[in-house]
């Protein structure tokens, strides 16, 4: 579980190459695991980013939002993390559809790369779409550029490529091009807009979803979501859905349930920065 | 007759935090409790303990004084004595059965159990027997899945026989439901490790994080150069009642209410990261164990106002007695014969009510018991902001949904031969809540150990 590289991406957004050669060598893209970095950490879902089993490390990328996913992220090469649990999740069946558009906002490109990256060696023609708030927010262009045949991006202040939604650049490109698939992967309101422009174009979707999680093993049902009128656990059943039988207004009002304790964590957690 | 002696507990007012409510007994009275034993020449308390400790045989010990001859005694038929001593349900079994039940007081076995297991832990630091007694060739393995009372009791066995085994647990502590599921004020957490590390003193290799069927799987396994595999999953899986309104905000299933409480140790956030929220009006669904848990768990919590929902009677009730009992004390309002029928919740998804119907008791059901109808007309509004639904579990989903072929019972859960226990693969066996469906500790450590048998029996190294 030793941390072989970090590196900081963006503000607040670090990759880690992590070896665990027990997850790495059953990882497949759409797998995530969840990690805890002390004994008074949460357990932390993490997205596999990337994985190589030969090396036997795999890949997290760590957006430091609450207190444990700061903490997670001040560790350093050589630290460790004291639980890694995983390969976890169903994993993304990855097939010849011909041309798939990848549709990535914020920190979403993170577990769109496995399977952009799969699709692709698969023969699969990739459109790679990427929204962010600003130009430094705009992170793995590279190893998405490498795989796709054509990429776009969009930010909302306007510092890189078009100014607005990624869903525009979706739209676009769906009034263009004969697409077989769309994968929408960020934020929940970008995922549900994806979801809505692929529709209208007549195309299927495919979300990946990111919900509040305890186990991950299907113990507990705090992972709950509604799709296609049912209940379905993300950590067993998903975290990959169609992205038409999903009820993101149910997941949207789920989201901030914690979010005032998180704050009063967070604010513990300068407050003993400072002190 | 002596009355039976009265275990000392925590007082009610003091009853706030975490600590455990039953204090134990003091020497004193250990001894006169024992002595109220008869010592029958065919004694049937025995008989209803599935594990067959030799109860008039540690009790006798006790009142000689000889606490460590009556641990002995004891662990020699059960490895998690200080657990069991606190969380068994003794009426329906060794106390269920005691002569001295007919008049109401049965010999308190469970709380000498405790006795003993709590002065070996404090006094003799004595680490289990190792009875090496060697029946298997060197380098002979056998892995178990899941930590919890049946993979460690079958752990433990195979270990004696001089296998090595490894203990598979997919969470990042040991225990199974001992762990993330029982509270801290019924079953300490340093008593679980304490019991655990005596089990891995003889030589099991505790692997947490270990998700069989993802990390590894059972064909994994064998090529690892297991002979054997122990599938001691549980019944982890929530049960939902599929009413309207149970995903809003404010409806936790029992297991990660309790998980967030007792494996994250939420409540004592944010000293601890994982949080947990709980109103001020909370309505937890179930009579049994895993109800009364959360009910007191919510109260401890903060809350102000916190009632059981159950749709039977409370006769029905399937929780132990002791915790009905310190539910009541604790304030716990009991709703019997109502059953819920909606969450009702506001614009923000938060929970506002449940919308309940008042029950009466008809004809006897295919239980037995009898089966609870609606009252027409009867439905009120329990207003609430937290819903618990401890409705019952179902298998735990992972291992058998890798692992097609395994045959299950109409349930779902792993079916085996009644024998030995073996499921339709060779060499994979299975006992504890996984095959039974939800039942109990002591029902799982006495599968556990009789698969643990059939497996020497199969690895050829039975004595
Ligand atoms: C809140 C609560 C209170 C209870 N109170 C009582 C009580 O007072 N008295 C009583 O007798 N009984 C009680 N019970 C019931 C009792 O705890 C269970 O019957 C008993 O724990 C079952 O033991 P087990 O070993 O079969 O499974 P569990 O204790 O459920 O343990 C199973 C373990 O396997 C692990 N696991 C599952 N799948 C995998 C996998 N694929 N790979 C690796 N590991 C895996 C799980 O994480 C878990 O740790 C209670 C149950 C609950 C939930
Ligand atoms: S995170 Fe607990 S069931 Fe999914």
């Amino acid at each position: 579980m030793n941390i072989l590289r970090k590196e900081v991406l963006a503000q607040d957004i670090v990759r880690f190459a992590v070896a665990a050669p027990q997850v790495a060598a059953k990882a497949e893209p759409g797998h995530f695991v969840i990690v805890r970095h002390k004994e008074m950490g949460e357990r932390i879902p993490l997205t596999i980013a990337d994985f190589d089993a030969e090396a036997g490390t795999i890949t997290l990328v760590c957006h430091g939002i609450g207190r444990s996913t700061r903490e997670i992220n001040e560790l350093n090469e050589a630290d460790a993390f004291l639980d890694v649990l995983g390969p976890l999740g169903e994993p993304y069946p990855v097939r010849h559809e011909g041309t798939v558009v990848c549709v990535s906002g914020g920190l979403g490109v993170a577990p769109m790369y496995p399977k952009a990256k799969a699709l692709a060696a698969k023969g699969n023609k990739i459109i790679h779409l990427q929204g962010a708030q600003r130009k430094e927010l705009l992170i793995m262009t590279q190893e998405m550029e490498a795989i796709s045949e054509q990429s776009a991006y969009s930010t909302d202040d306007g510092s890189l490529g078009r100014r607005g939604f990624v869903t525009d650049l979706l739209r676009e490109v769906l009034a263009g091009e004969d697409v077989d698939e769309v994968i929408a992967i960020g934020p929940l309101p970008m995922m549900a807009a994806a979801v809505d422009v692929a529709a209208e174009h007549g195309v299927s979707s495919v979300v990946s979803l990111n919900t509040l999680m305890v186990d991950g093993t299907g113990m507990c049902g705090g992972c709950r979501v509604t799709v296609d009128g049912q209940t379905k656990f993300c950590c067993v059943d998903g975290p990959a859905f169609d992205g038409s039988a999903v009820d993101f207004k149910e997941i949207l009002k789920r989201q901030p349930f914690y979010r005032d304790m998180e704050r009063k964590s967070l604010h513990r957690c300068r407050l003993e920065e400072v002190g | 007759m002596a009355p039976r002696q009265e275990m000392n507990k925590l007082p009610k007012g003091a009853r706030t935090g975490f600590d455990e409510v039953a204090l134990g007994y003091t020497w004193e009275q250990a001894r006169a409790e024992a002595e109220r034993c008869l010592q029958c020449r065919s004694p049937q308390c025995s008989k209803g303990c599935p594990v067959g400790v030799d109860i008039p045989a540690f009790l006798q010990a006790i009142v000689h004084g000889n606490i460590g001859r009556a641990y002995q005694i004891l662990q020699d038929q059960n490895r998690l004595p200080a657990i069991c001593g606190r969380v068994c349900p003794q009426e329906t079994q060794c106390e269920g059965r005691c002569i001295l039940a007919k008049k109401g007081e049965p010999v308190a076995v469970g709380a000498l159990e405790r006795y003993c297991a709590d002065w070996a832990r404090q006094h003799y630091n004595g680490t289990l027997n190792r009875a090496d007694s060697g029946q298997a060739k060197a380098g002979q393995k056998a892995a178990v899945v899941g930590s919890g009372p049946a993979g460690l009791t079958a752990a433990a066995d195979l270990a004696v026989a001089g296998l090595e085994v490894t203990l598979f647990e997919a969470l990042h502590a040991a225990g199974g439901v001992l762990r993330y599921g029982i509270p801290e004020f019924r079953l300490p957490k340093d008593i679980v490790d304490y019991e655990i590390g005596q089990i891995r003193d003889l030589g099991v290799s505790i692997q947490p994080n270990y998700l069989i069927g993802k990390t590894l799987d059972i064909p994994d396994l064998f090529s690892q150069g297991y002979g054997a595999v122990f599938i001691g999953a549980g019944a982890g899986l929530p049960n939902f009642l599929g009413l309207e309104g149970e995903n809003l905000n404010g409806v936790y299933s029992a297991n990660e209410f309790l998980t967030r409480v007792n494996l994250m140790k939420a409540f004592r956030f944010p000293e601890y990261d994982t949080p947990i929220r709980v109103g001020k009006r909370v309505a937890v669904i179930g009579a049994g164990n895993v109800a009364m848990d959360a009910a007191r768990t919510a109260v401890r919590l903060g809350a102000s106002e916190v009632s059981i929902v159950y749709r039977r009677s409370r006769a029905e009730m399937p929780a132990r007695l002791e915790e009905i009992v310190n539910a009541e004390e604790e304030g716990i309002r009991f709703q019997l014969l109502t059953n819920p029928l909606e969450v009702l919740g506001d614009e923000n998804y938060q929970v506002q009510g449940l919308r309940c119907q008042r029950m009466q008791l008809g004809e006897p059901d295919g239980s037995g018991r009898r089966r609870p109808q609606p009252i027409p007309d009867s439905a009120f509004v329990l207003e609430v902001d937290t819903v618990v639904v401890a409705v019952g579990q179902g298998p735990n989903p992972i291992l058998i949904r890798s692992n097609p072929n395994l045959q299950l019972d109409a349930r779902g859960y792993i079916e085996v031969d009644p024998d030995t226990l073996m499921t339709n693969i060779p060499g994979v066996f299975a006992a504890g809540d996984i095959v039974t469906g939800a039942a109990t500790v002591i029902a799982a450590m006495g599968e556990g150990r009789r698969a643990a048998r059939s497996i020497l029996e199969y690895l050829d190294c039975s004595s």
